[in-house]
């Protein structure tokens, strides 16, 4: 029997509301692009416009259909493939970007003079961060926390079509975010440069995210939920705390995209690097940590080391990551007891970083042999490794003394990418090469040896990329401090810049040989996931039963 | 809530009360009767890995 509602010719009352909404937002952004102030603004009017427009063809087409009722029985998969191709589509992207500005600051003639005020350093440089951490990591996490939240929950994803708008709501935020980056709006705050509007837009998709994802854990099977829903929910929260936060600004025009700071000097500061340590304390660490205690387990085919350790490792993160922002703020108009309690907390941290680093590592006992014969955990291993690195150096480059020779130099760039290429990139490619086989229903991956190439382009890209950083960040630190025996500063800084060159040549190579590695795994992902030459499970099942 | 109220809150019993729930979250996973738990809460990724948990009417149709 057909239930009511799907009757040839009927309009149940949620195709009027859609029809409606998405009208009025359509007319009003035509309206918001004819009145806008700025380019920017015009241009994501004009976006929003289509959108809206595109959407409401779309639905008032299907009114009428003969709807067929949803079959919600399994996982909900669909939206993690679309989340698995953003992935690597973004991931690509970034790369590309982050290859070619590091190109620039080696040969300033790539900043073309036809691209001036769009395709300079200033301008790409923010895109490339969002890129990778937002477009590419942020894809990343939703994705896999979907996956895993299901799996580890025993029931589909809460929320019915919930979860395919946190997807496209957030990759428009993403497509609104960079094409403001390279027009020139932006609230010139790291890793949050987005303005007002972008803001509120992530604000709703980021609550819509929340309710999936905590409908999920409430209406689960397991009695317990796993620790990995644990990172992910609270990387979840705190960045919906921290954005909010972080972007309390008032409008200068509802058609425009320029806004006002609520907060002004050090407290606008300290606000934007409490903000900025946590979005690599939750968004970086927390969200990808939720991915390594499920994906290093289950490739690794055995539970995780010890439970309890990462209990304690959840807690100690969550209580110690939230001070530790003020370590960028050393040397500053901040008051020294807050740099000091910084500093205080980012040296502790070292202990629960270090602690999760062996959990996963840890998992592996009885079973090194994988290391060798298995890629992919060879990818998450050396994940884990740089984790362990990046976590070790982070405490050390917050100490003060430290600090003052470090910062403002490259030293911190490299640092920054030893974190971001080795443990993020790396646990998201392992990650990737998880799911492509299982979601498209494949029996294996199209080349394990590509893996293999993908895993060492990957990983002397990232040593080029670290070790010249180190060298040209603790050289140009010297060169600005050393003084002569009058106490005059001996170098000027176009000399660090002229003695930086080699370094930064070495560094663009290396991010060459990291989008090599990149379009590797995008070129054995598609052949994975839609290439007739790869048995699907189910064909490779059928063969088994008649043997 | 001036500065100073936040101030005093910050450094008197709201910061005891945090650290105190911090050392009880370490406590609390190491308590008696917790291994057993845990050893079953780490098995969960390898349970349901293709389909959910049917609902516990199915499972009674089933007996």
């Amino acid at each position: 029997m057909i239930p009511d509602g799907y009757k040839k010719g009927t309009l149940d009352m949620w195709d009027w509301i859609k029809i409606v909404v998405l009208g009025v937002v359509a007319l009003f952004a035509a309206v918001a692009a004819n009145f806008a102030r700025d380019l920017a603004y015009q241009v994501h009017a004009l976006i929003v416009m289509a959108v809206a427009a595109g959407m409401f063809i779309w639905t008032v087409r299907q009114v009428g259909e003969n709807k067929q009722p949803v079959i919600d029985t399994g996982y909900n998969d669909g939206v993690i493939r679309y989340g698995v191709i953003a992935t690597v589509f973004w991931g690509l992207a970034g790369f590309l970007v982050g290859t070619f500005i590091a190109f620039q600051l080696a040969y300033p003639s790539l900043n073309f003079e036809f691209l001036q005020g769009y395709g300079n350093f200033g301008r790409l440089r923010p895109l490339h961060t969002s890129a990778v951490i937002f477009a590419f990591g942020g894809n990343a996490l939703i994705a896999t926390s979907f996956y895993i939240v299901q799996r580890t929950s025993a029931v589909r994803l809460w929320g019915g079509n919930l979860p395919w708008f946190v997807f496209w709501g957030y990759n428009l935020f993403i497509v609104l975010a960079a094409t403001g980056y390279l027009l020139g709006a932006t609230q010139s705050k790291e890793y949050a440069e987005p303005e007002w509007y972008v803001d509120l837009w992530l604000t709703i998709v980021w609550v819509a995210y929340l309710l999936v994802f905590l409908g999920t854990i409430l209406k689960r099977k397991e009695p317990h939920i796993y620790v990995a829903n644990w990172f992910f929910l609270s990387f979840i929260i705190t960045v919906a705390m921290l954005h909010i936060v972080n972007n309390l600004v008032i409008p200068v025009s509802f058609f425009g995209a320029r806004s006002v700071q609520v907060m002004a000097g050090v407290q606008d500061a300290m606000t934007q690097w409490w903000y900025g340590h946590n979005a690599v304390g939750f968004f970086l660490t927390a969200g990808f940590l939720g991915m390594m205690y499920y994906f290093v387990p289950k490739q690794a085919e055995r539970p995780v080391y010890s439970y309890k350790l990462s209990i304690i490792h959840f807690w100690a993160l969550i209580f110690l990551y939230i001070w530790a922002g003020p370590h960028h703020l050393h040397y500053t108009a901040l008051p020294d007891w807050a740099s000091t309690l910084g500093m205080v907390f980012s040296i502790i941290l070292w202990m629960p970083s270090w602690g999760g680093m062996i959990n996963g590592l840890m998992t592996l006992s009885g079973a090194w042999d994988k290391i060798r014969t298995d890629p992919i955990i060879r990818m998450m291993v050396i994940s884990l490794g740089f984790y362990g690195m990046s976590t070790f150096e982070g405490p050390m480059m917050s100490i003060r003394a430290v600090n003052s020779l470090s910062h403002y130099t490259d030293w911190t760039i490299g640092h920054v990418h030893s974190g971001a290429l080795g443990w993020n990139g790396m646990i998201t490619f392992g990650a990737l090469y998880f799911l492509t086989p299982r979601l498209w229903g494949r029996q294996s991956l199209y080349s394990l040896k590509l893996v293999s190439w993908h895993f060492w382009l990957a990983t002397i890209g990232i040593v080029l990329y670290a070790s010249s950083m180190w060298v040209t960040g603790i050289m140009e630190g010297l060169m600005w401090r050393e003084v002569d025996a009058n106490g005059f500063l001996v170098n000027t800084f176009a000399d660090t810049v002229a003695a930086k060159f080699p370094m930064y040549v070495v560094r663009g190579l290396g991010g060459v040989l990291y989008l090599g590695g990149a379009l590797i795994m995008a070129y054995n992902l598609w052949m994975t996931a839609f290439s007739k030459r790869v048995p699907s499970a189910r064909s490779a099942a059928i063969a088994t039963a008649a043997e | 809530m001036n500065y100073h109220i936040f101030r005093e809150i910050a450094d008197s019993w709201v910061l005891l009360a945090m650290f105190m729930v911090f050392v009880g979250a370490g406590f609390w996973a190491f308590r008696p009767g917790s291994r057993p738990i845990h050893d079953d809460a780490s098995t969960v990724p390898f349970r349901h890995e293709d389909a959910p948990a049917p609902d516990t009417t199915d499972l009674e149709a089933l007996k």
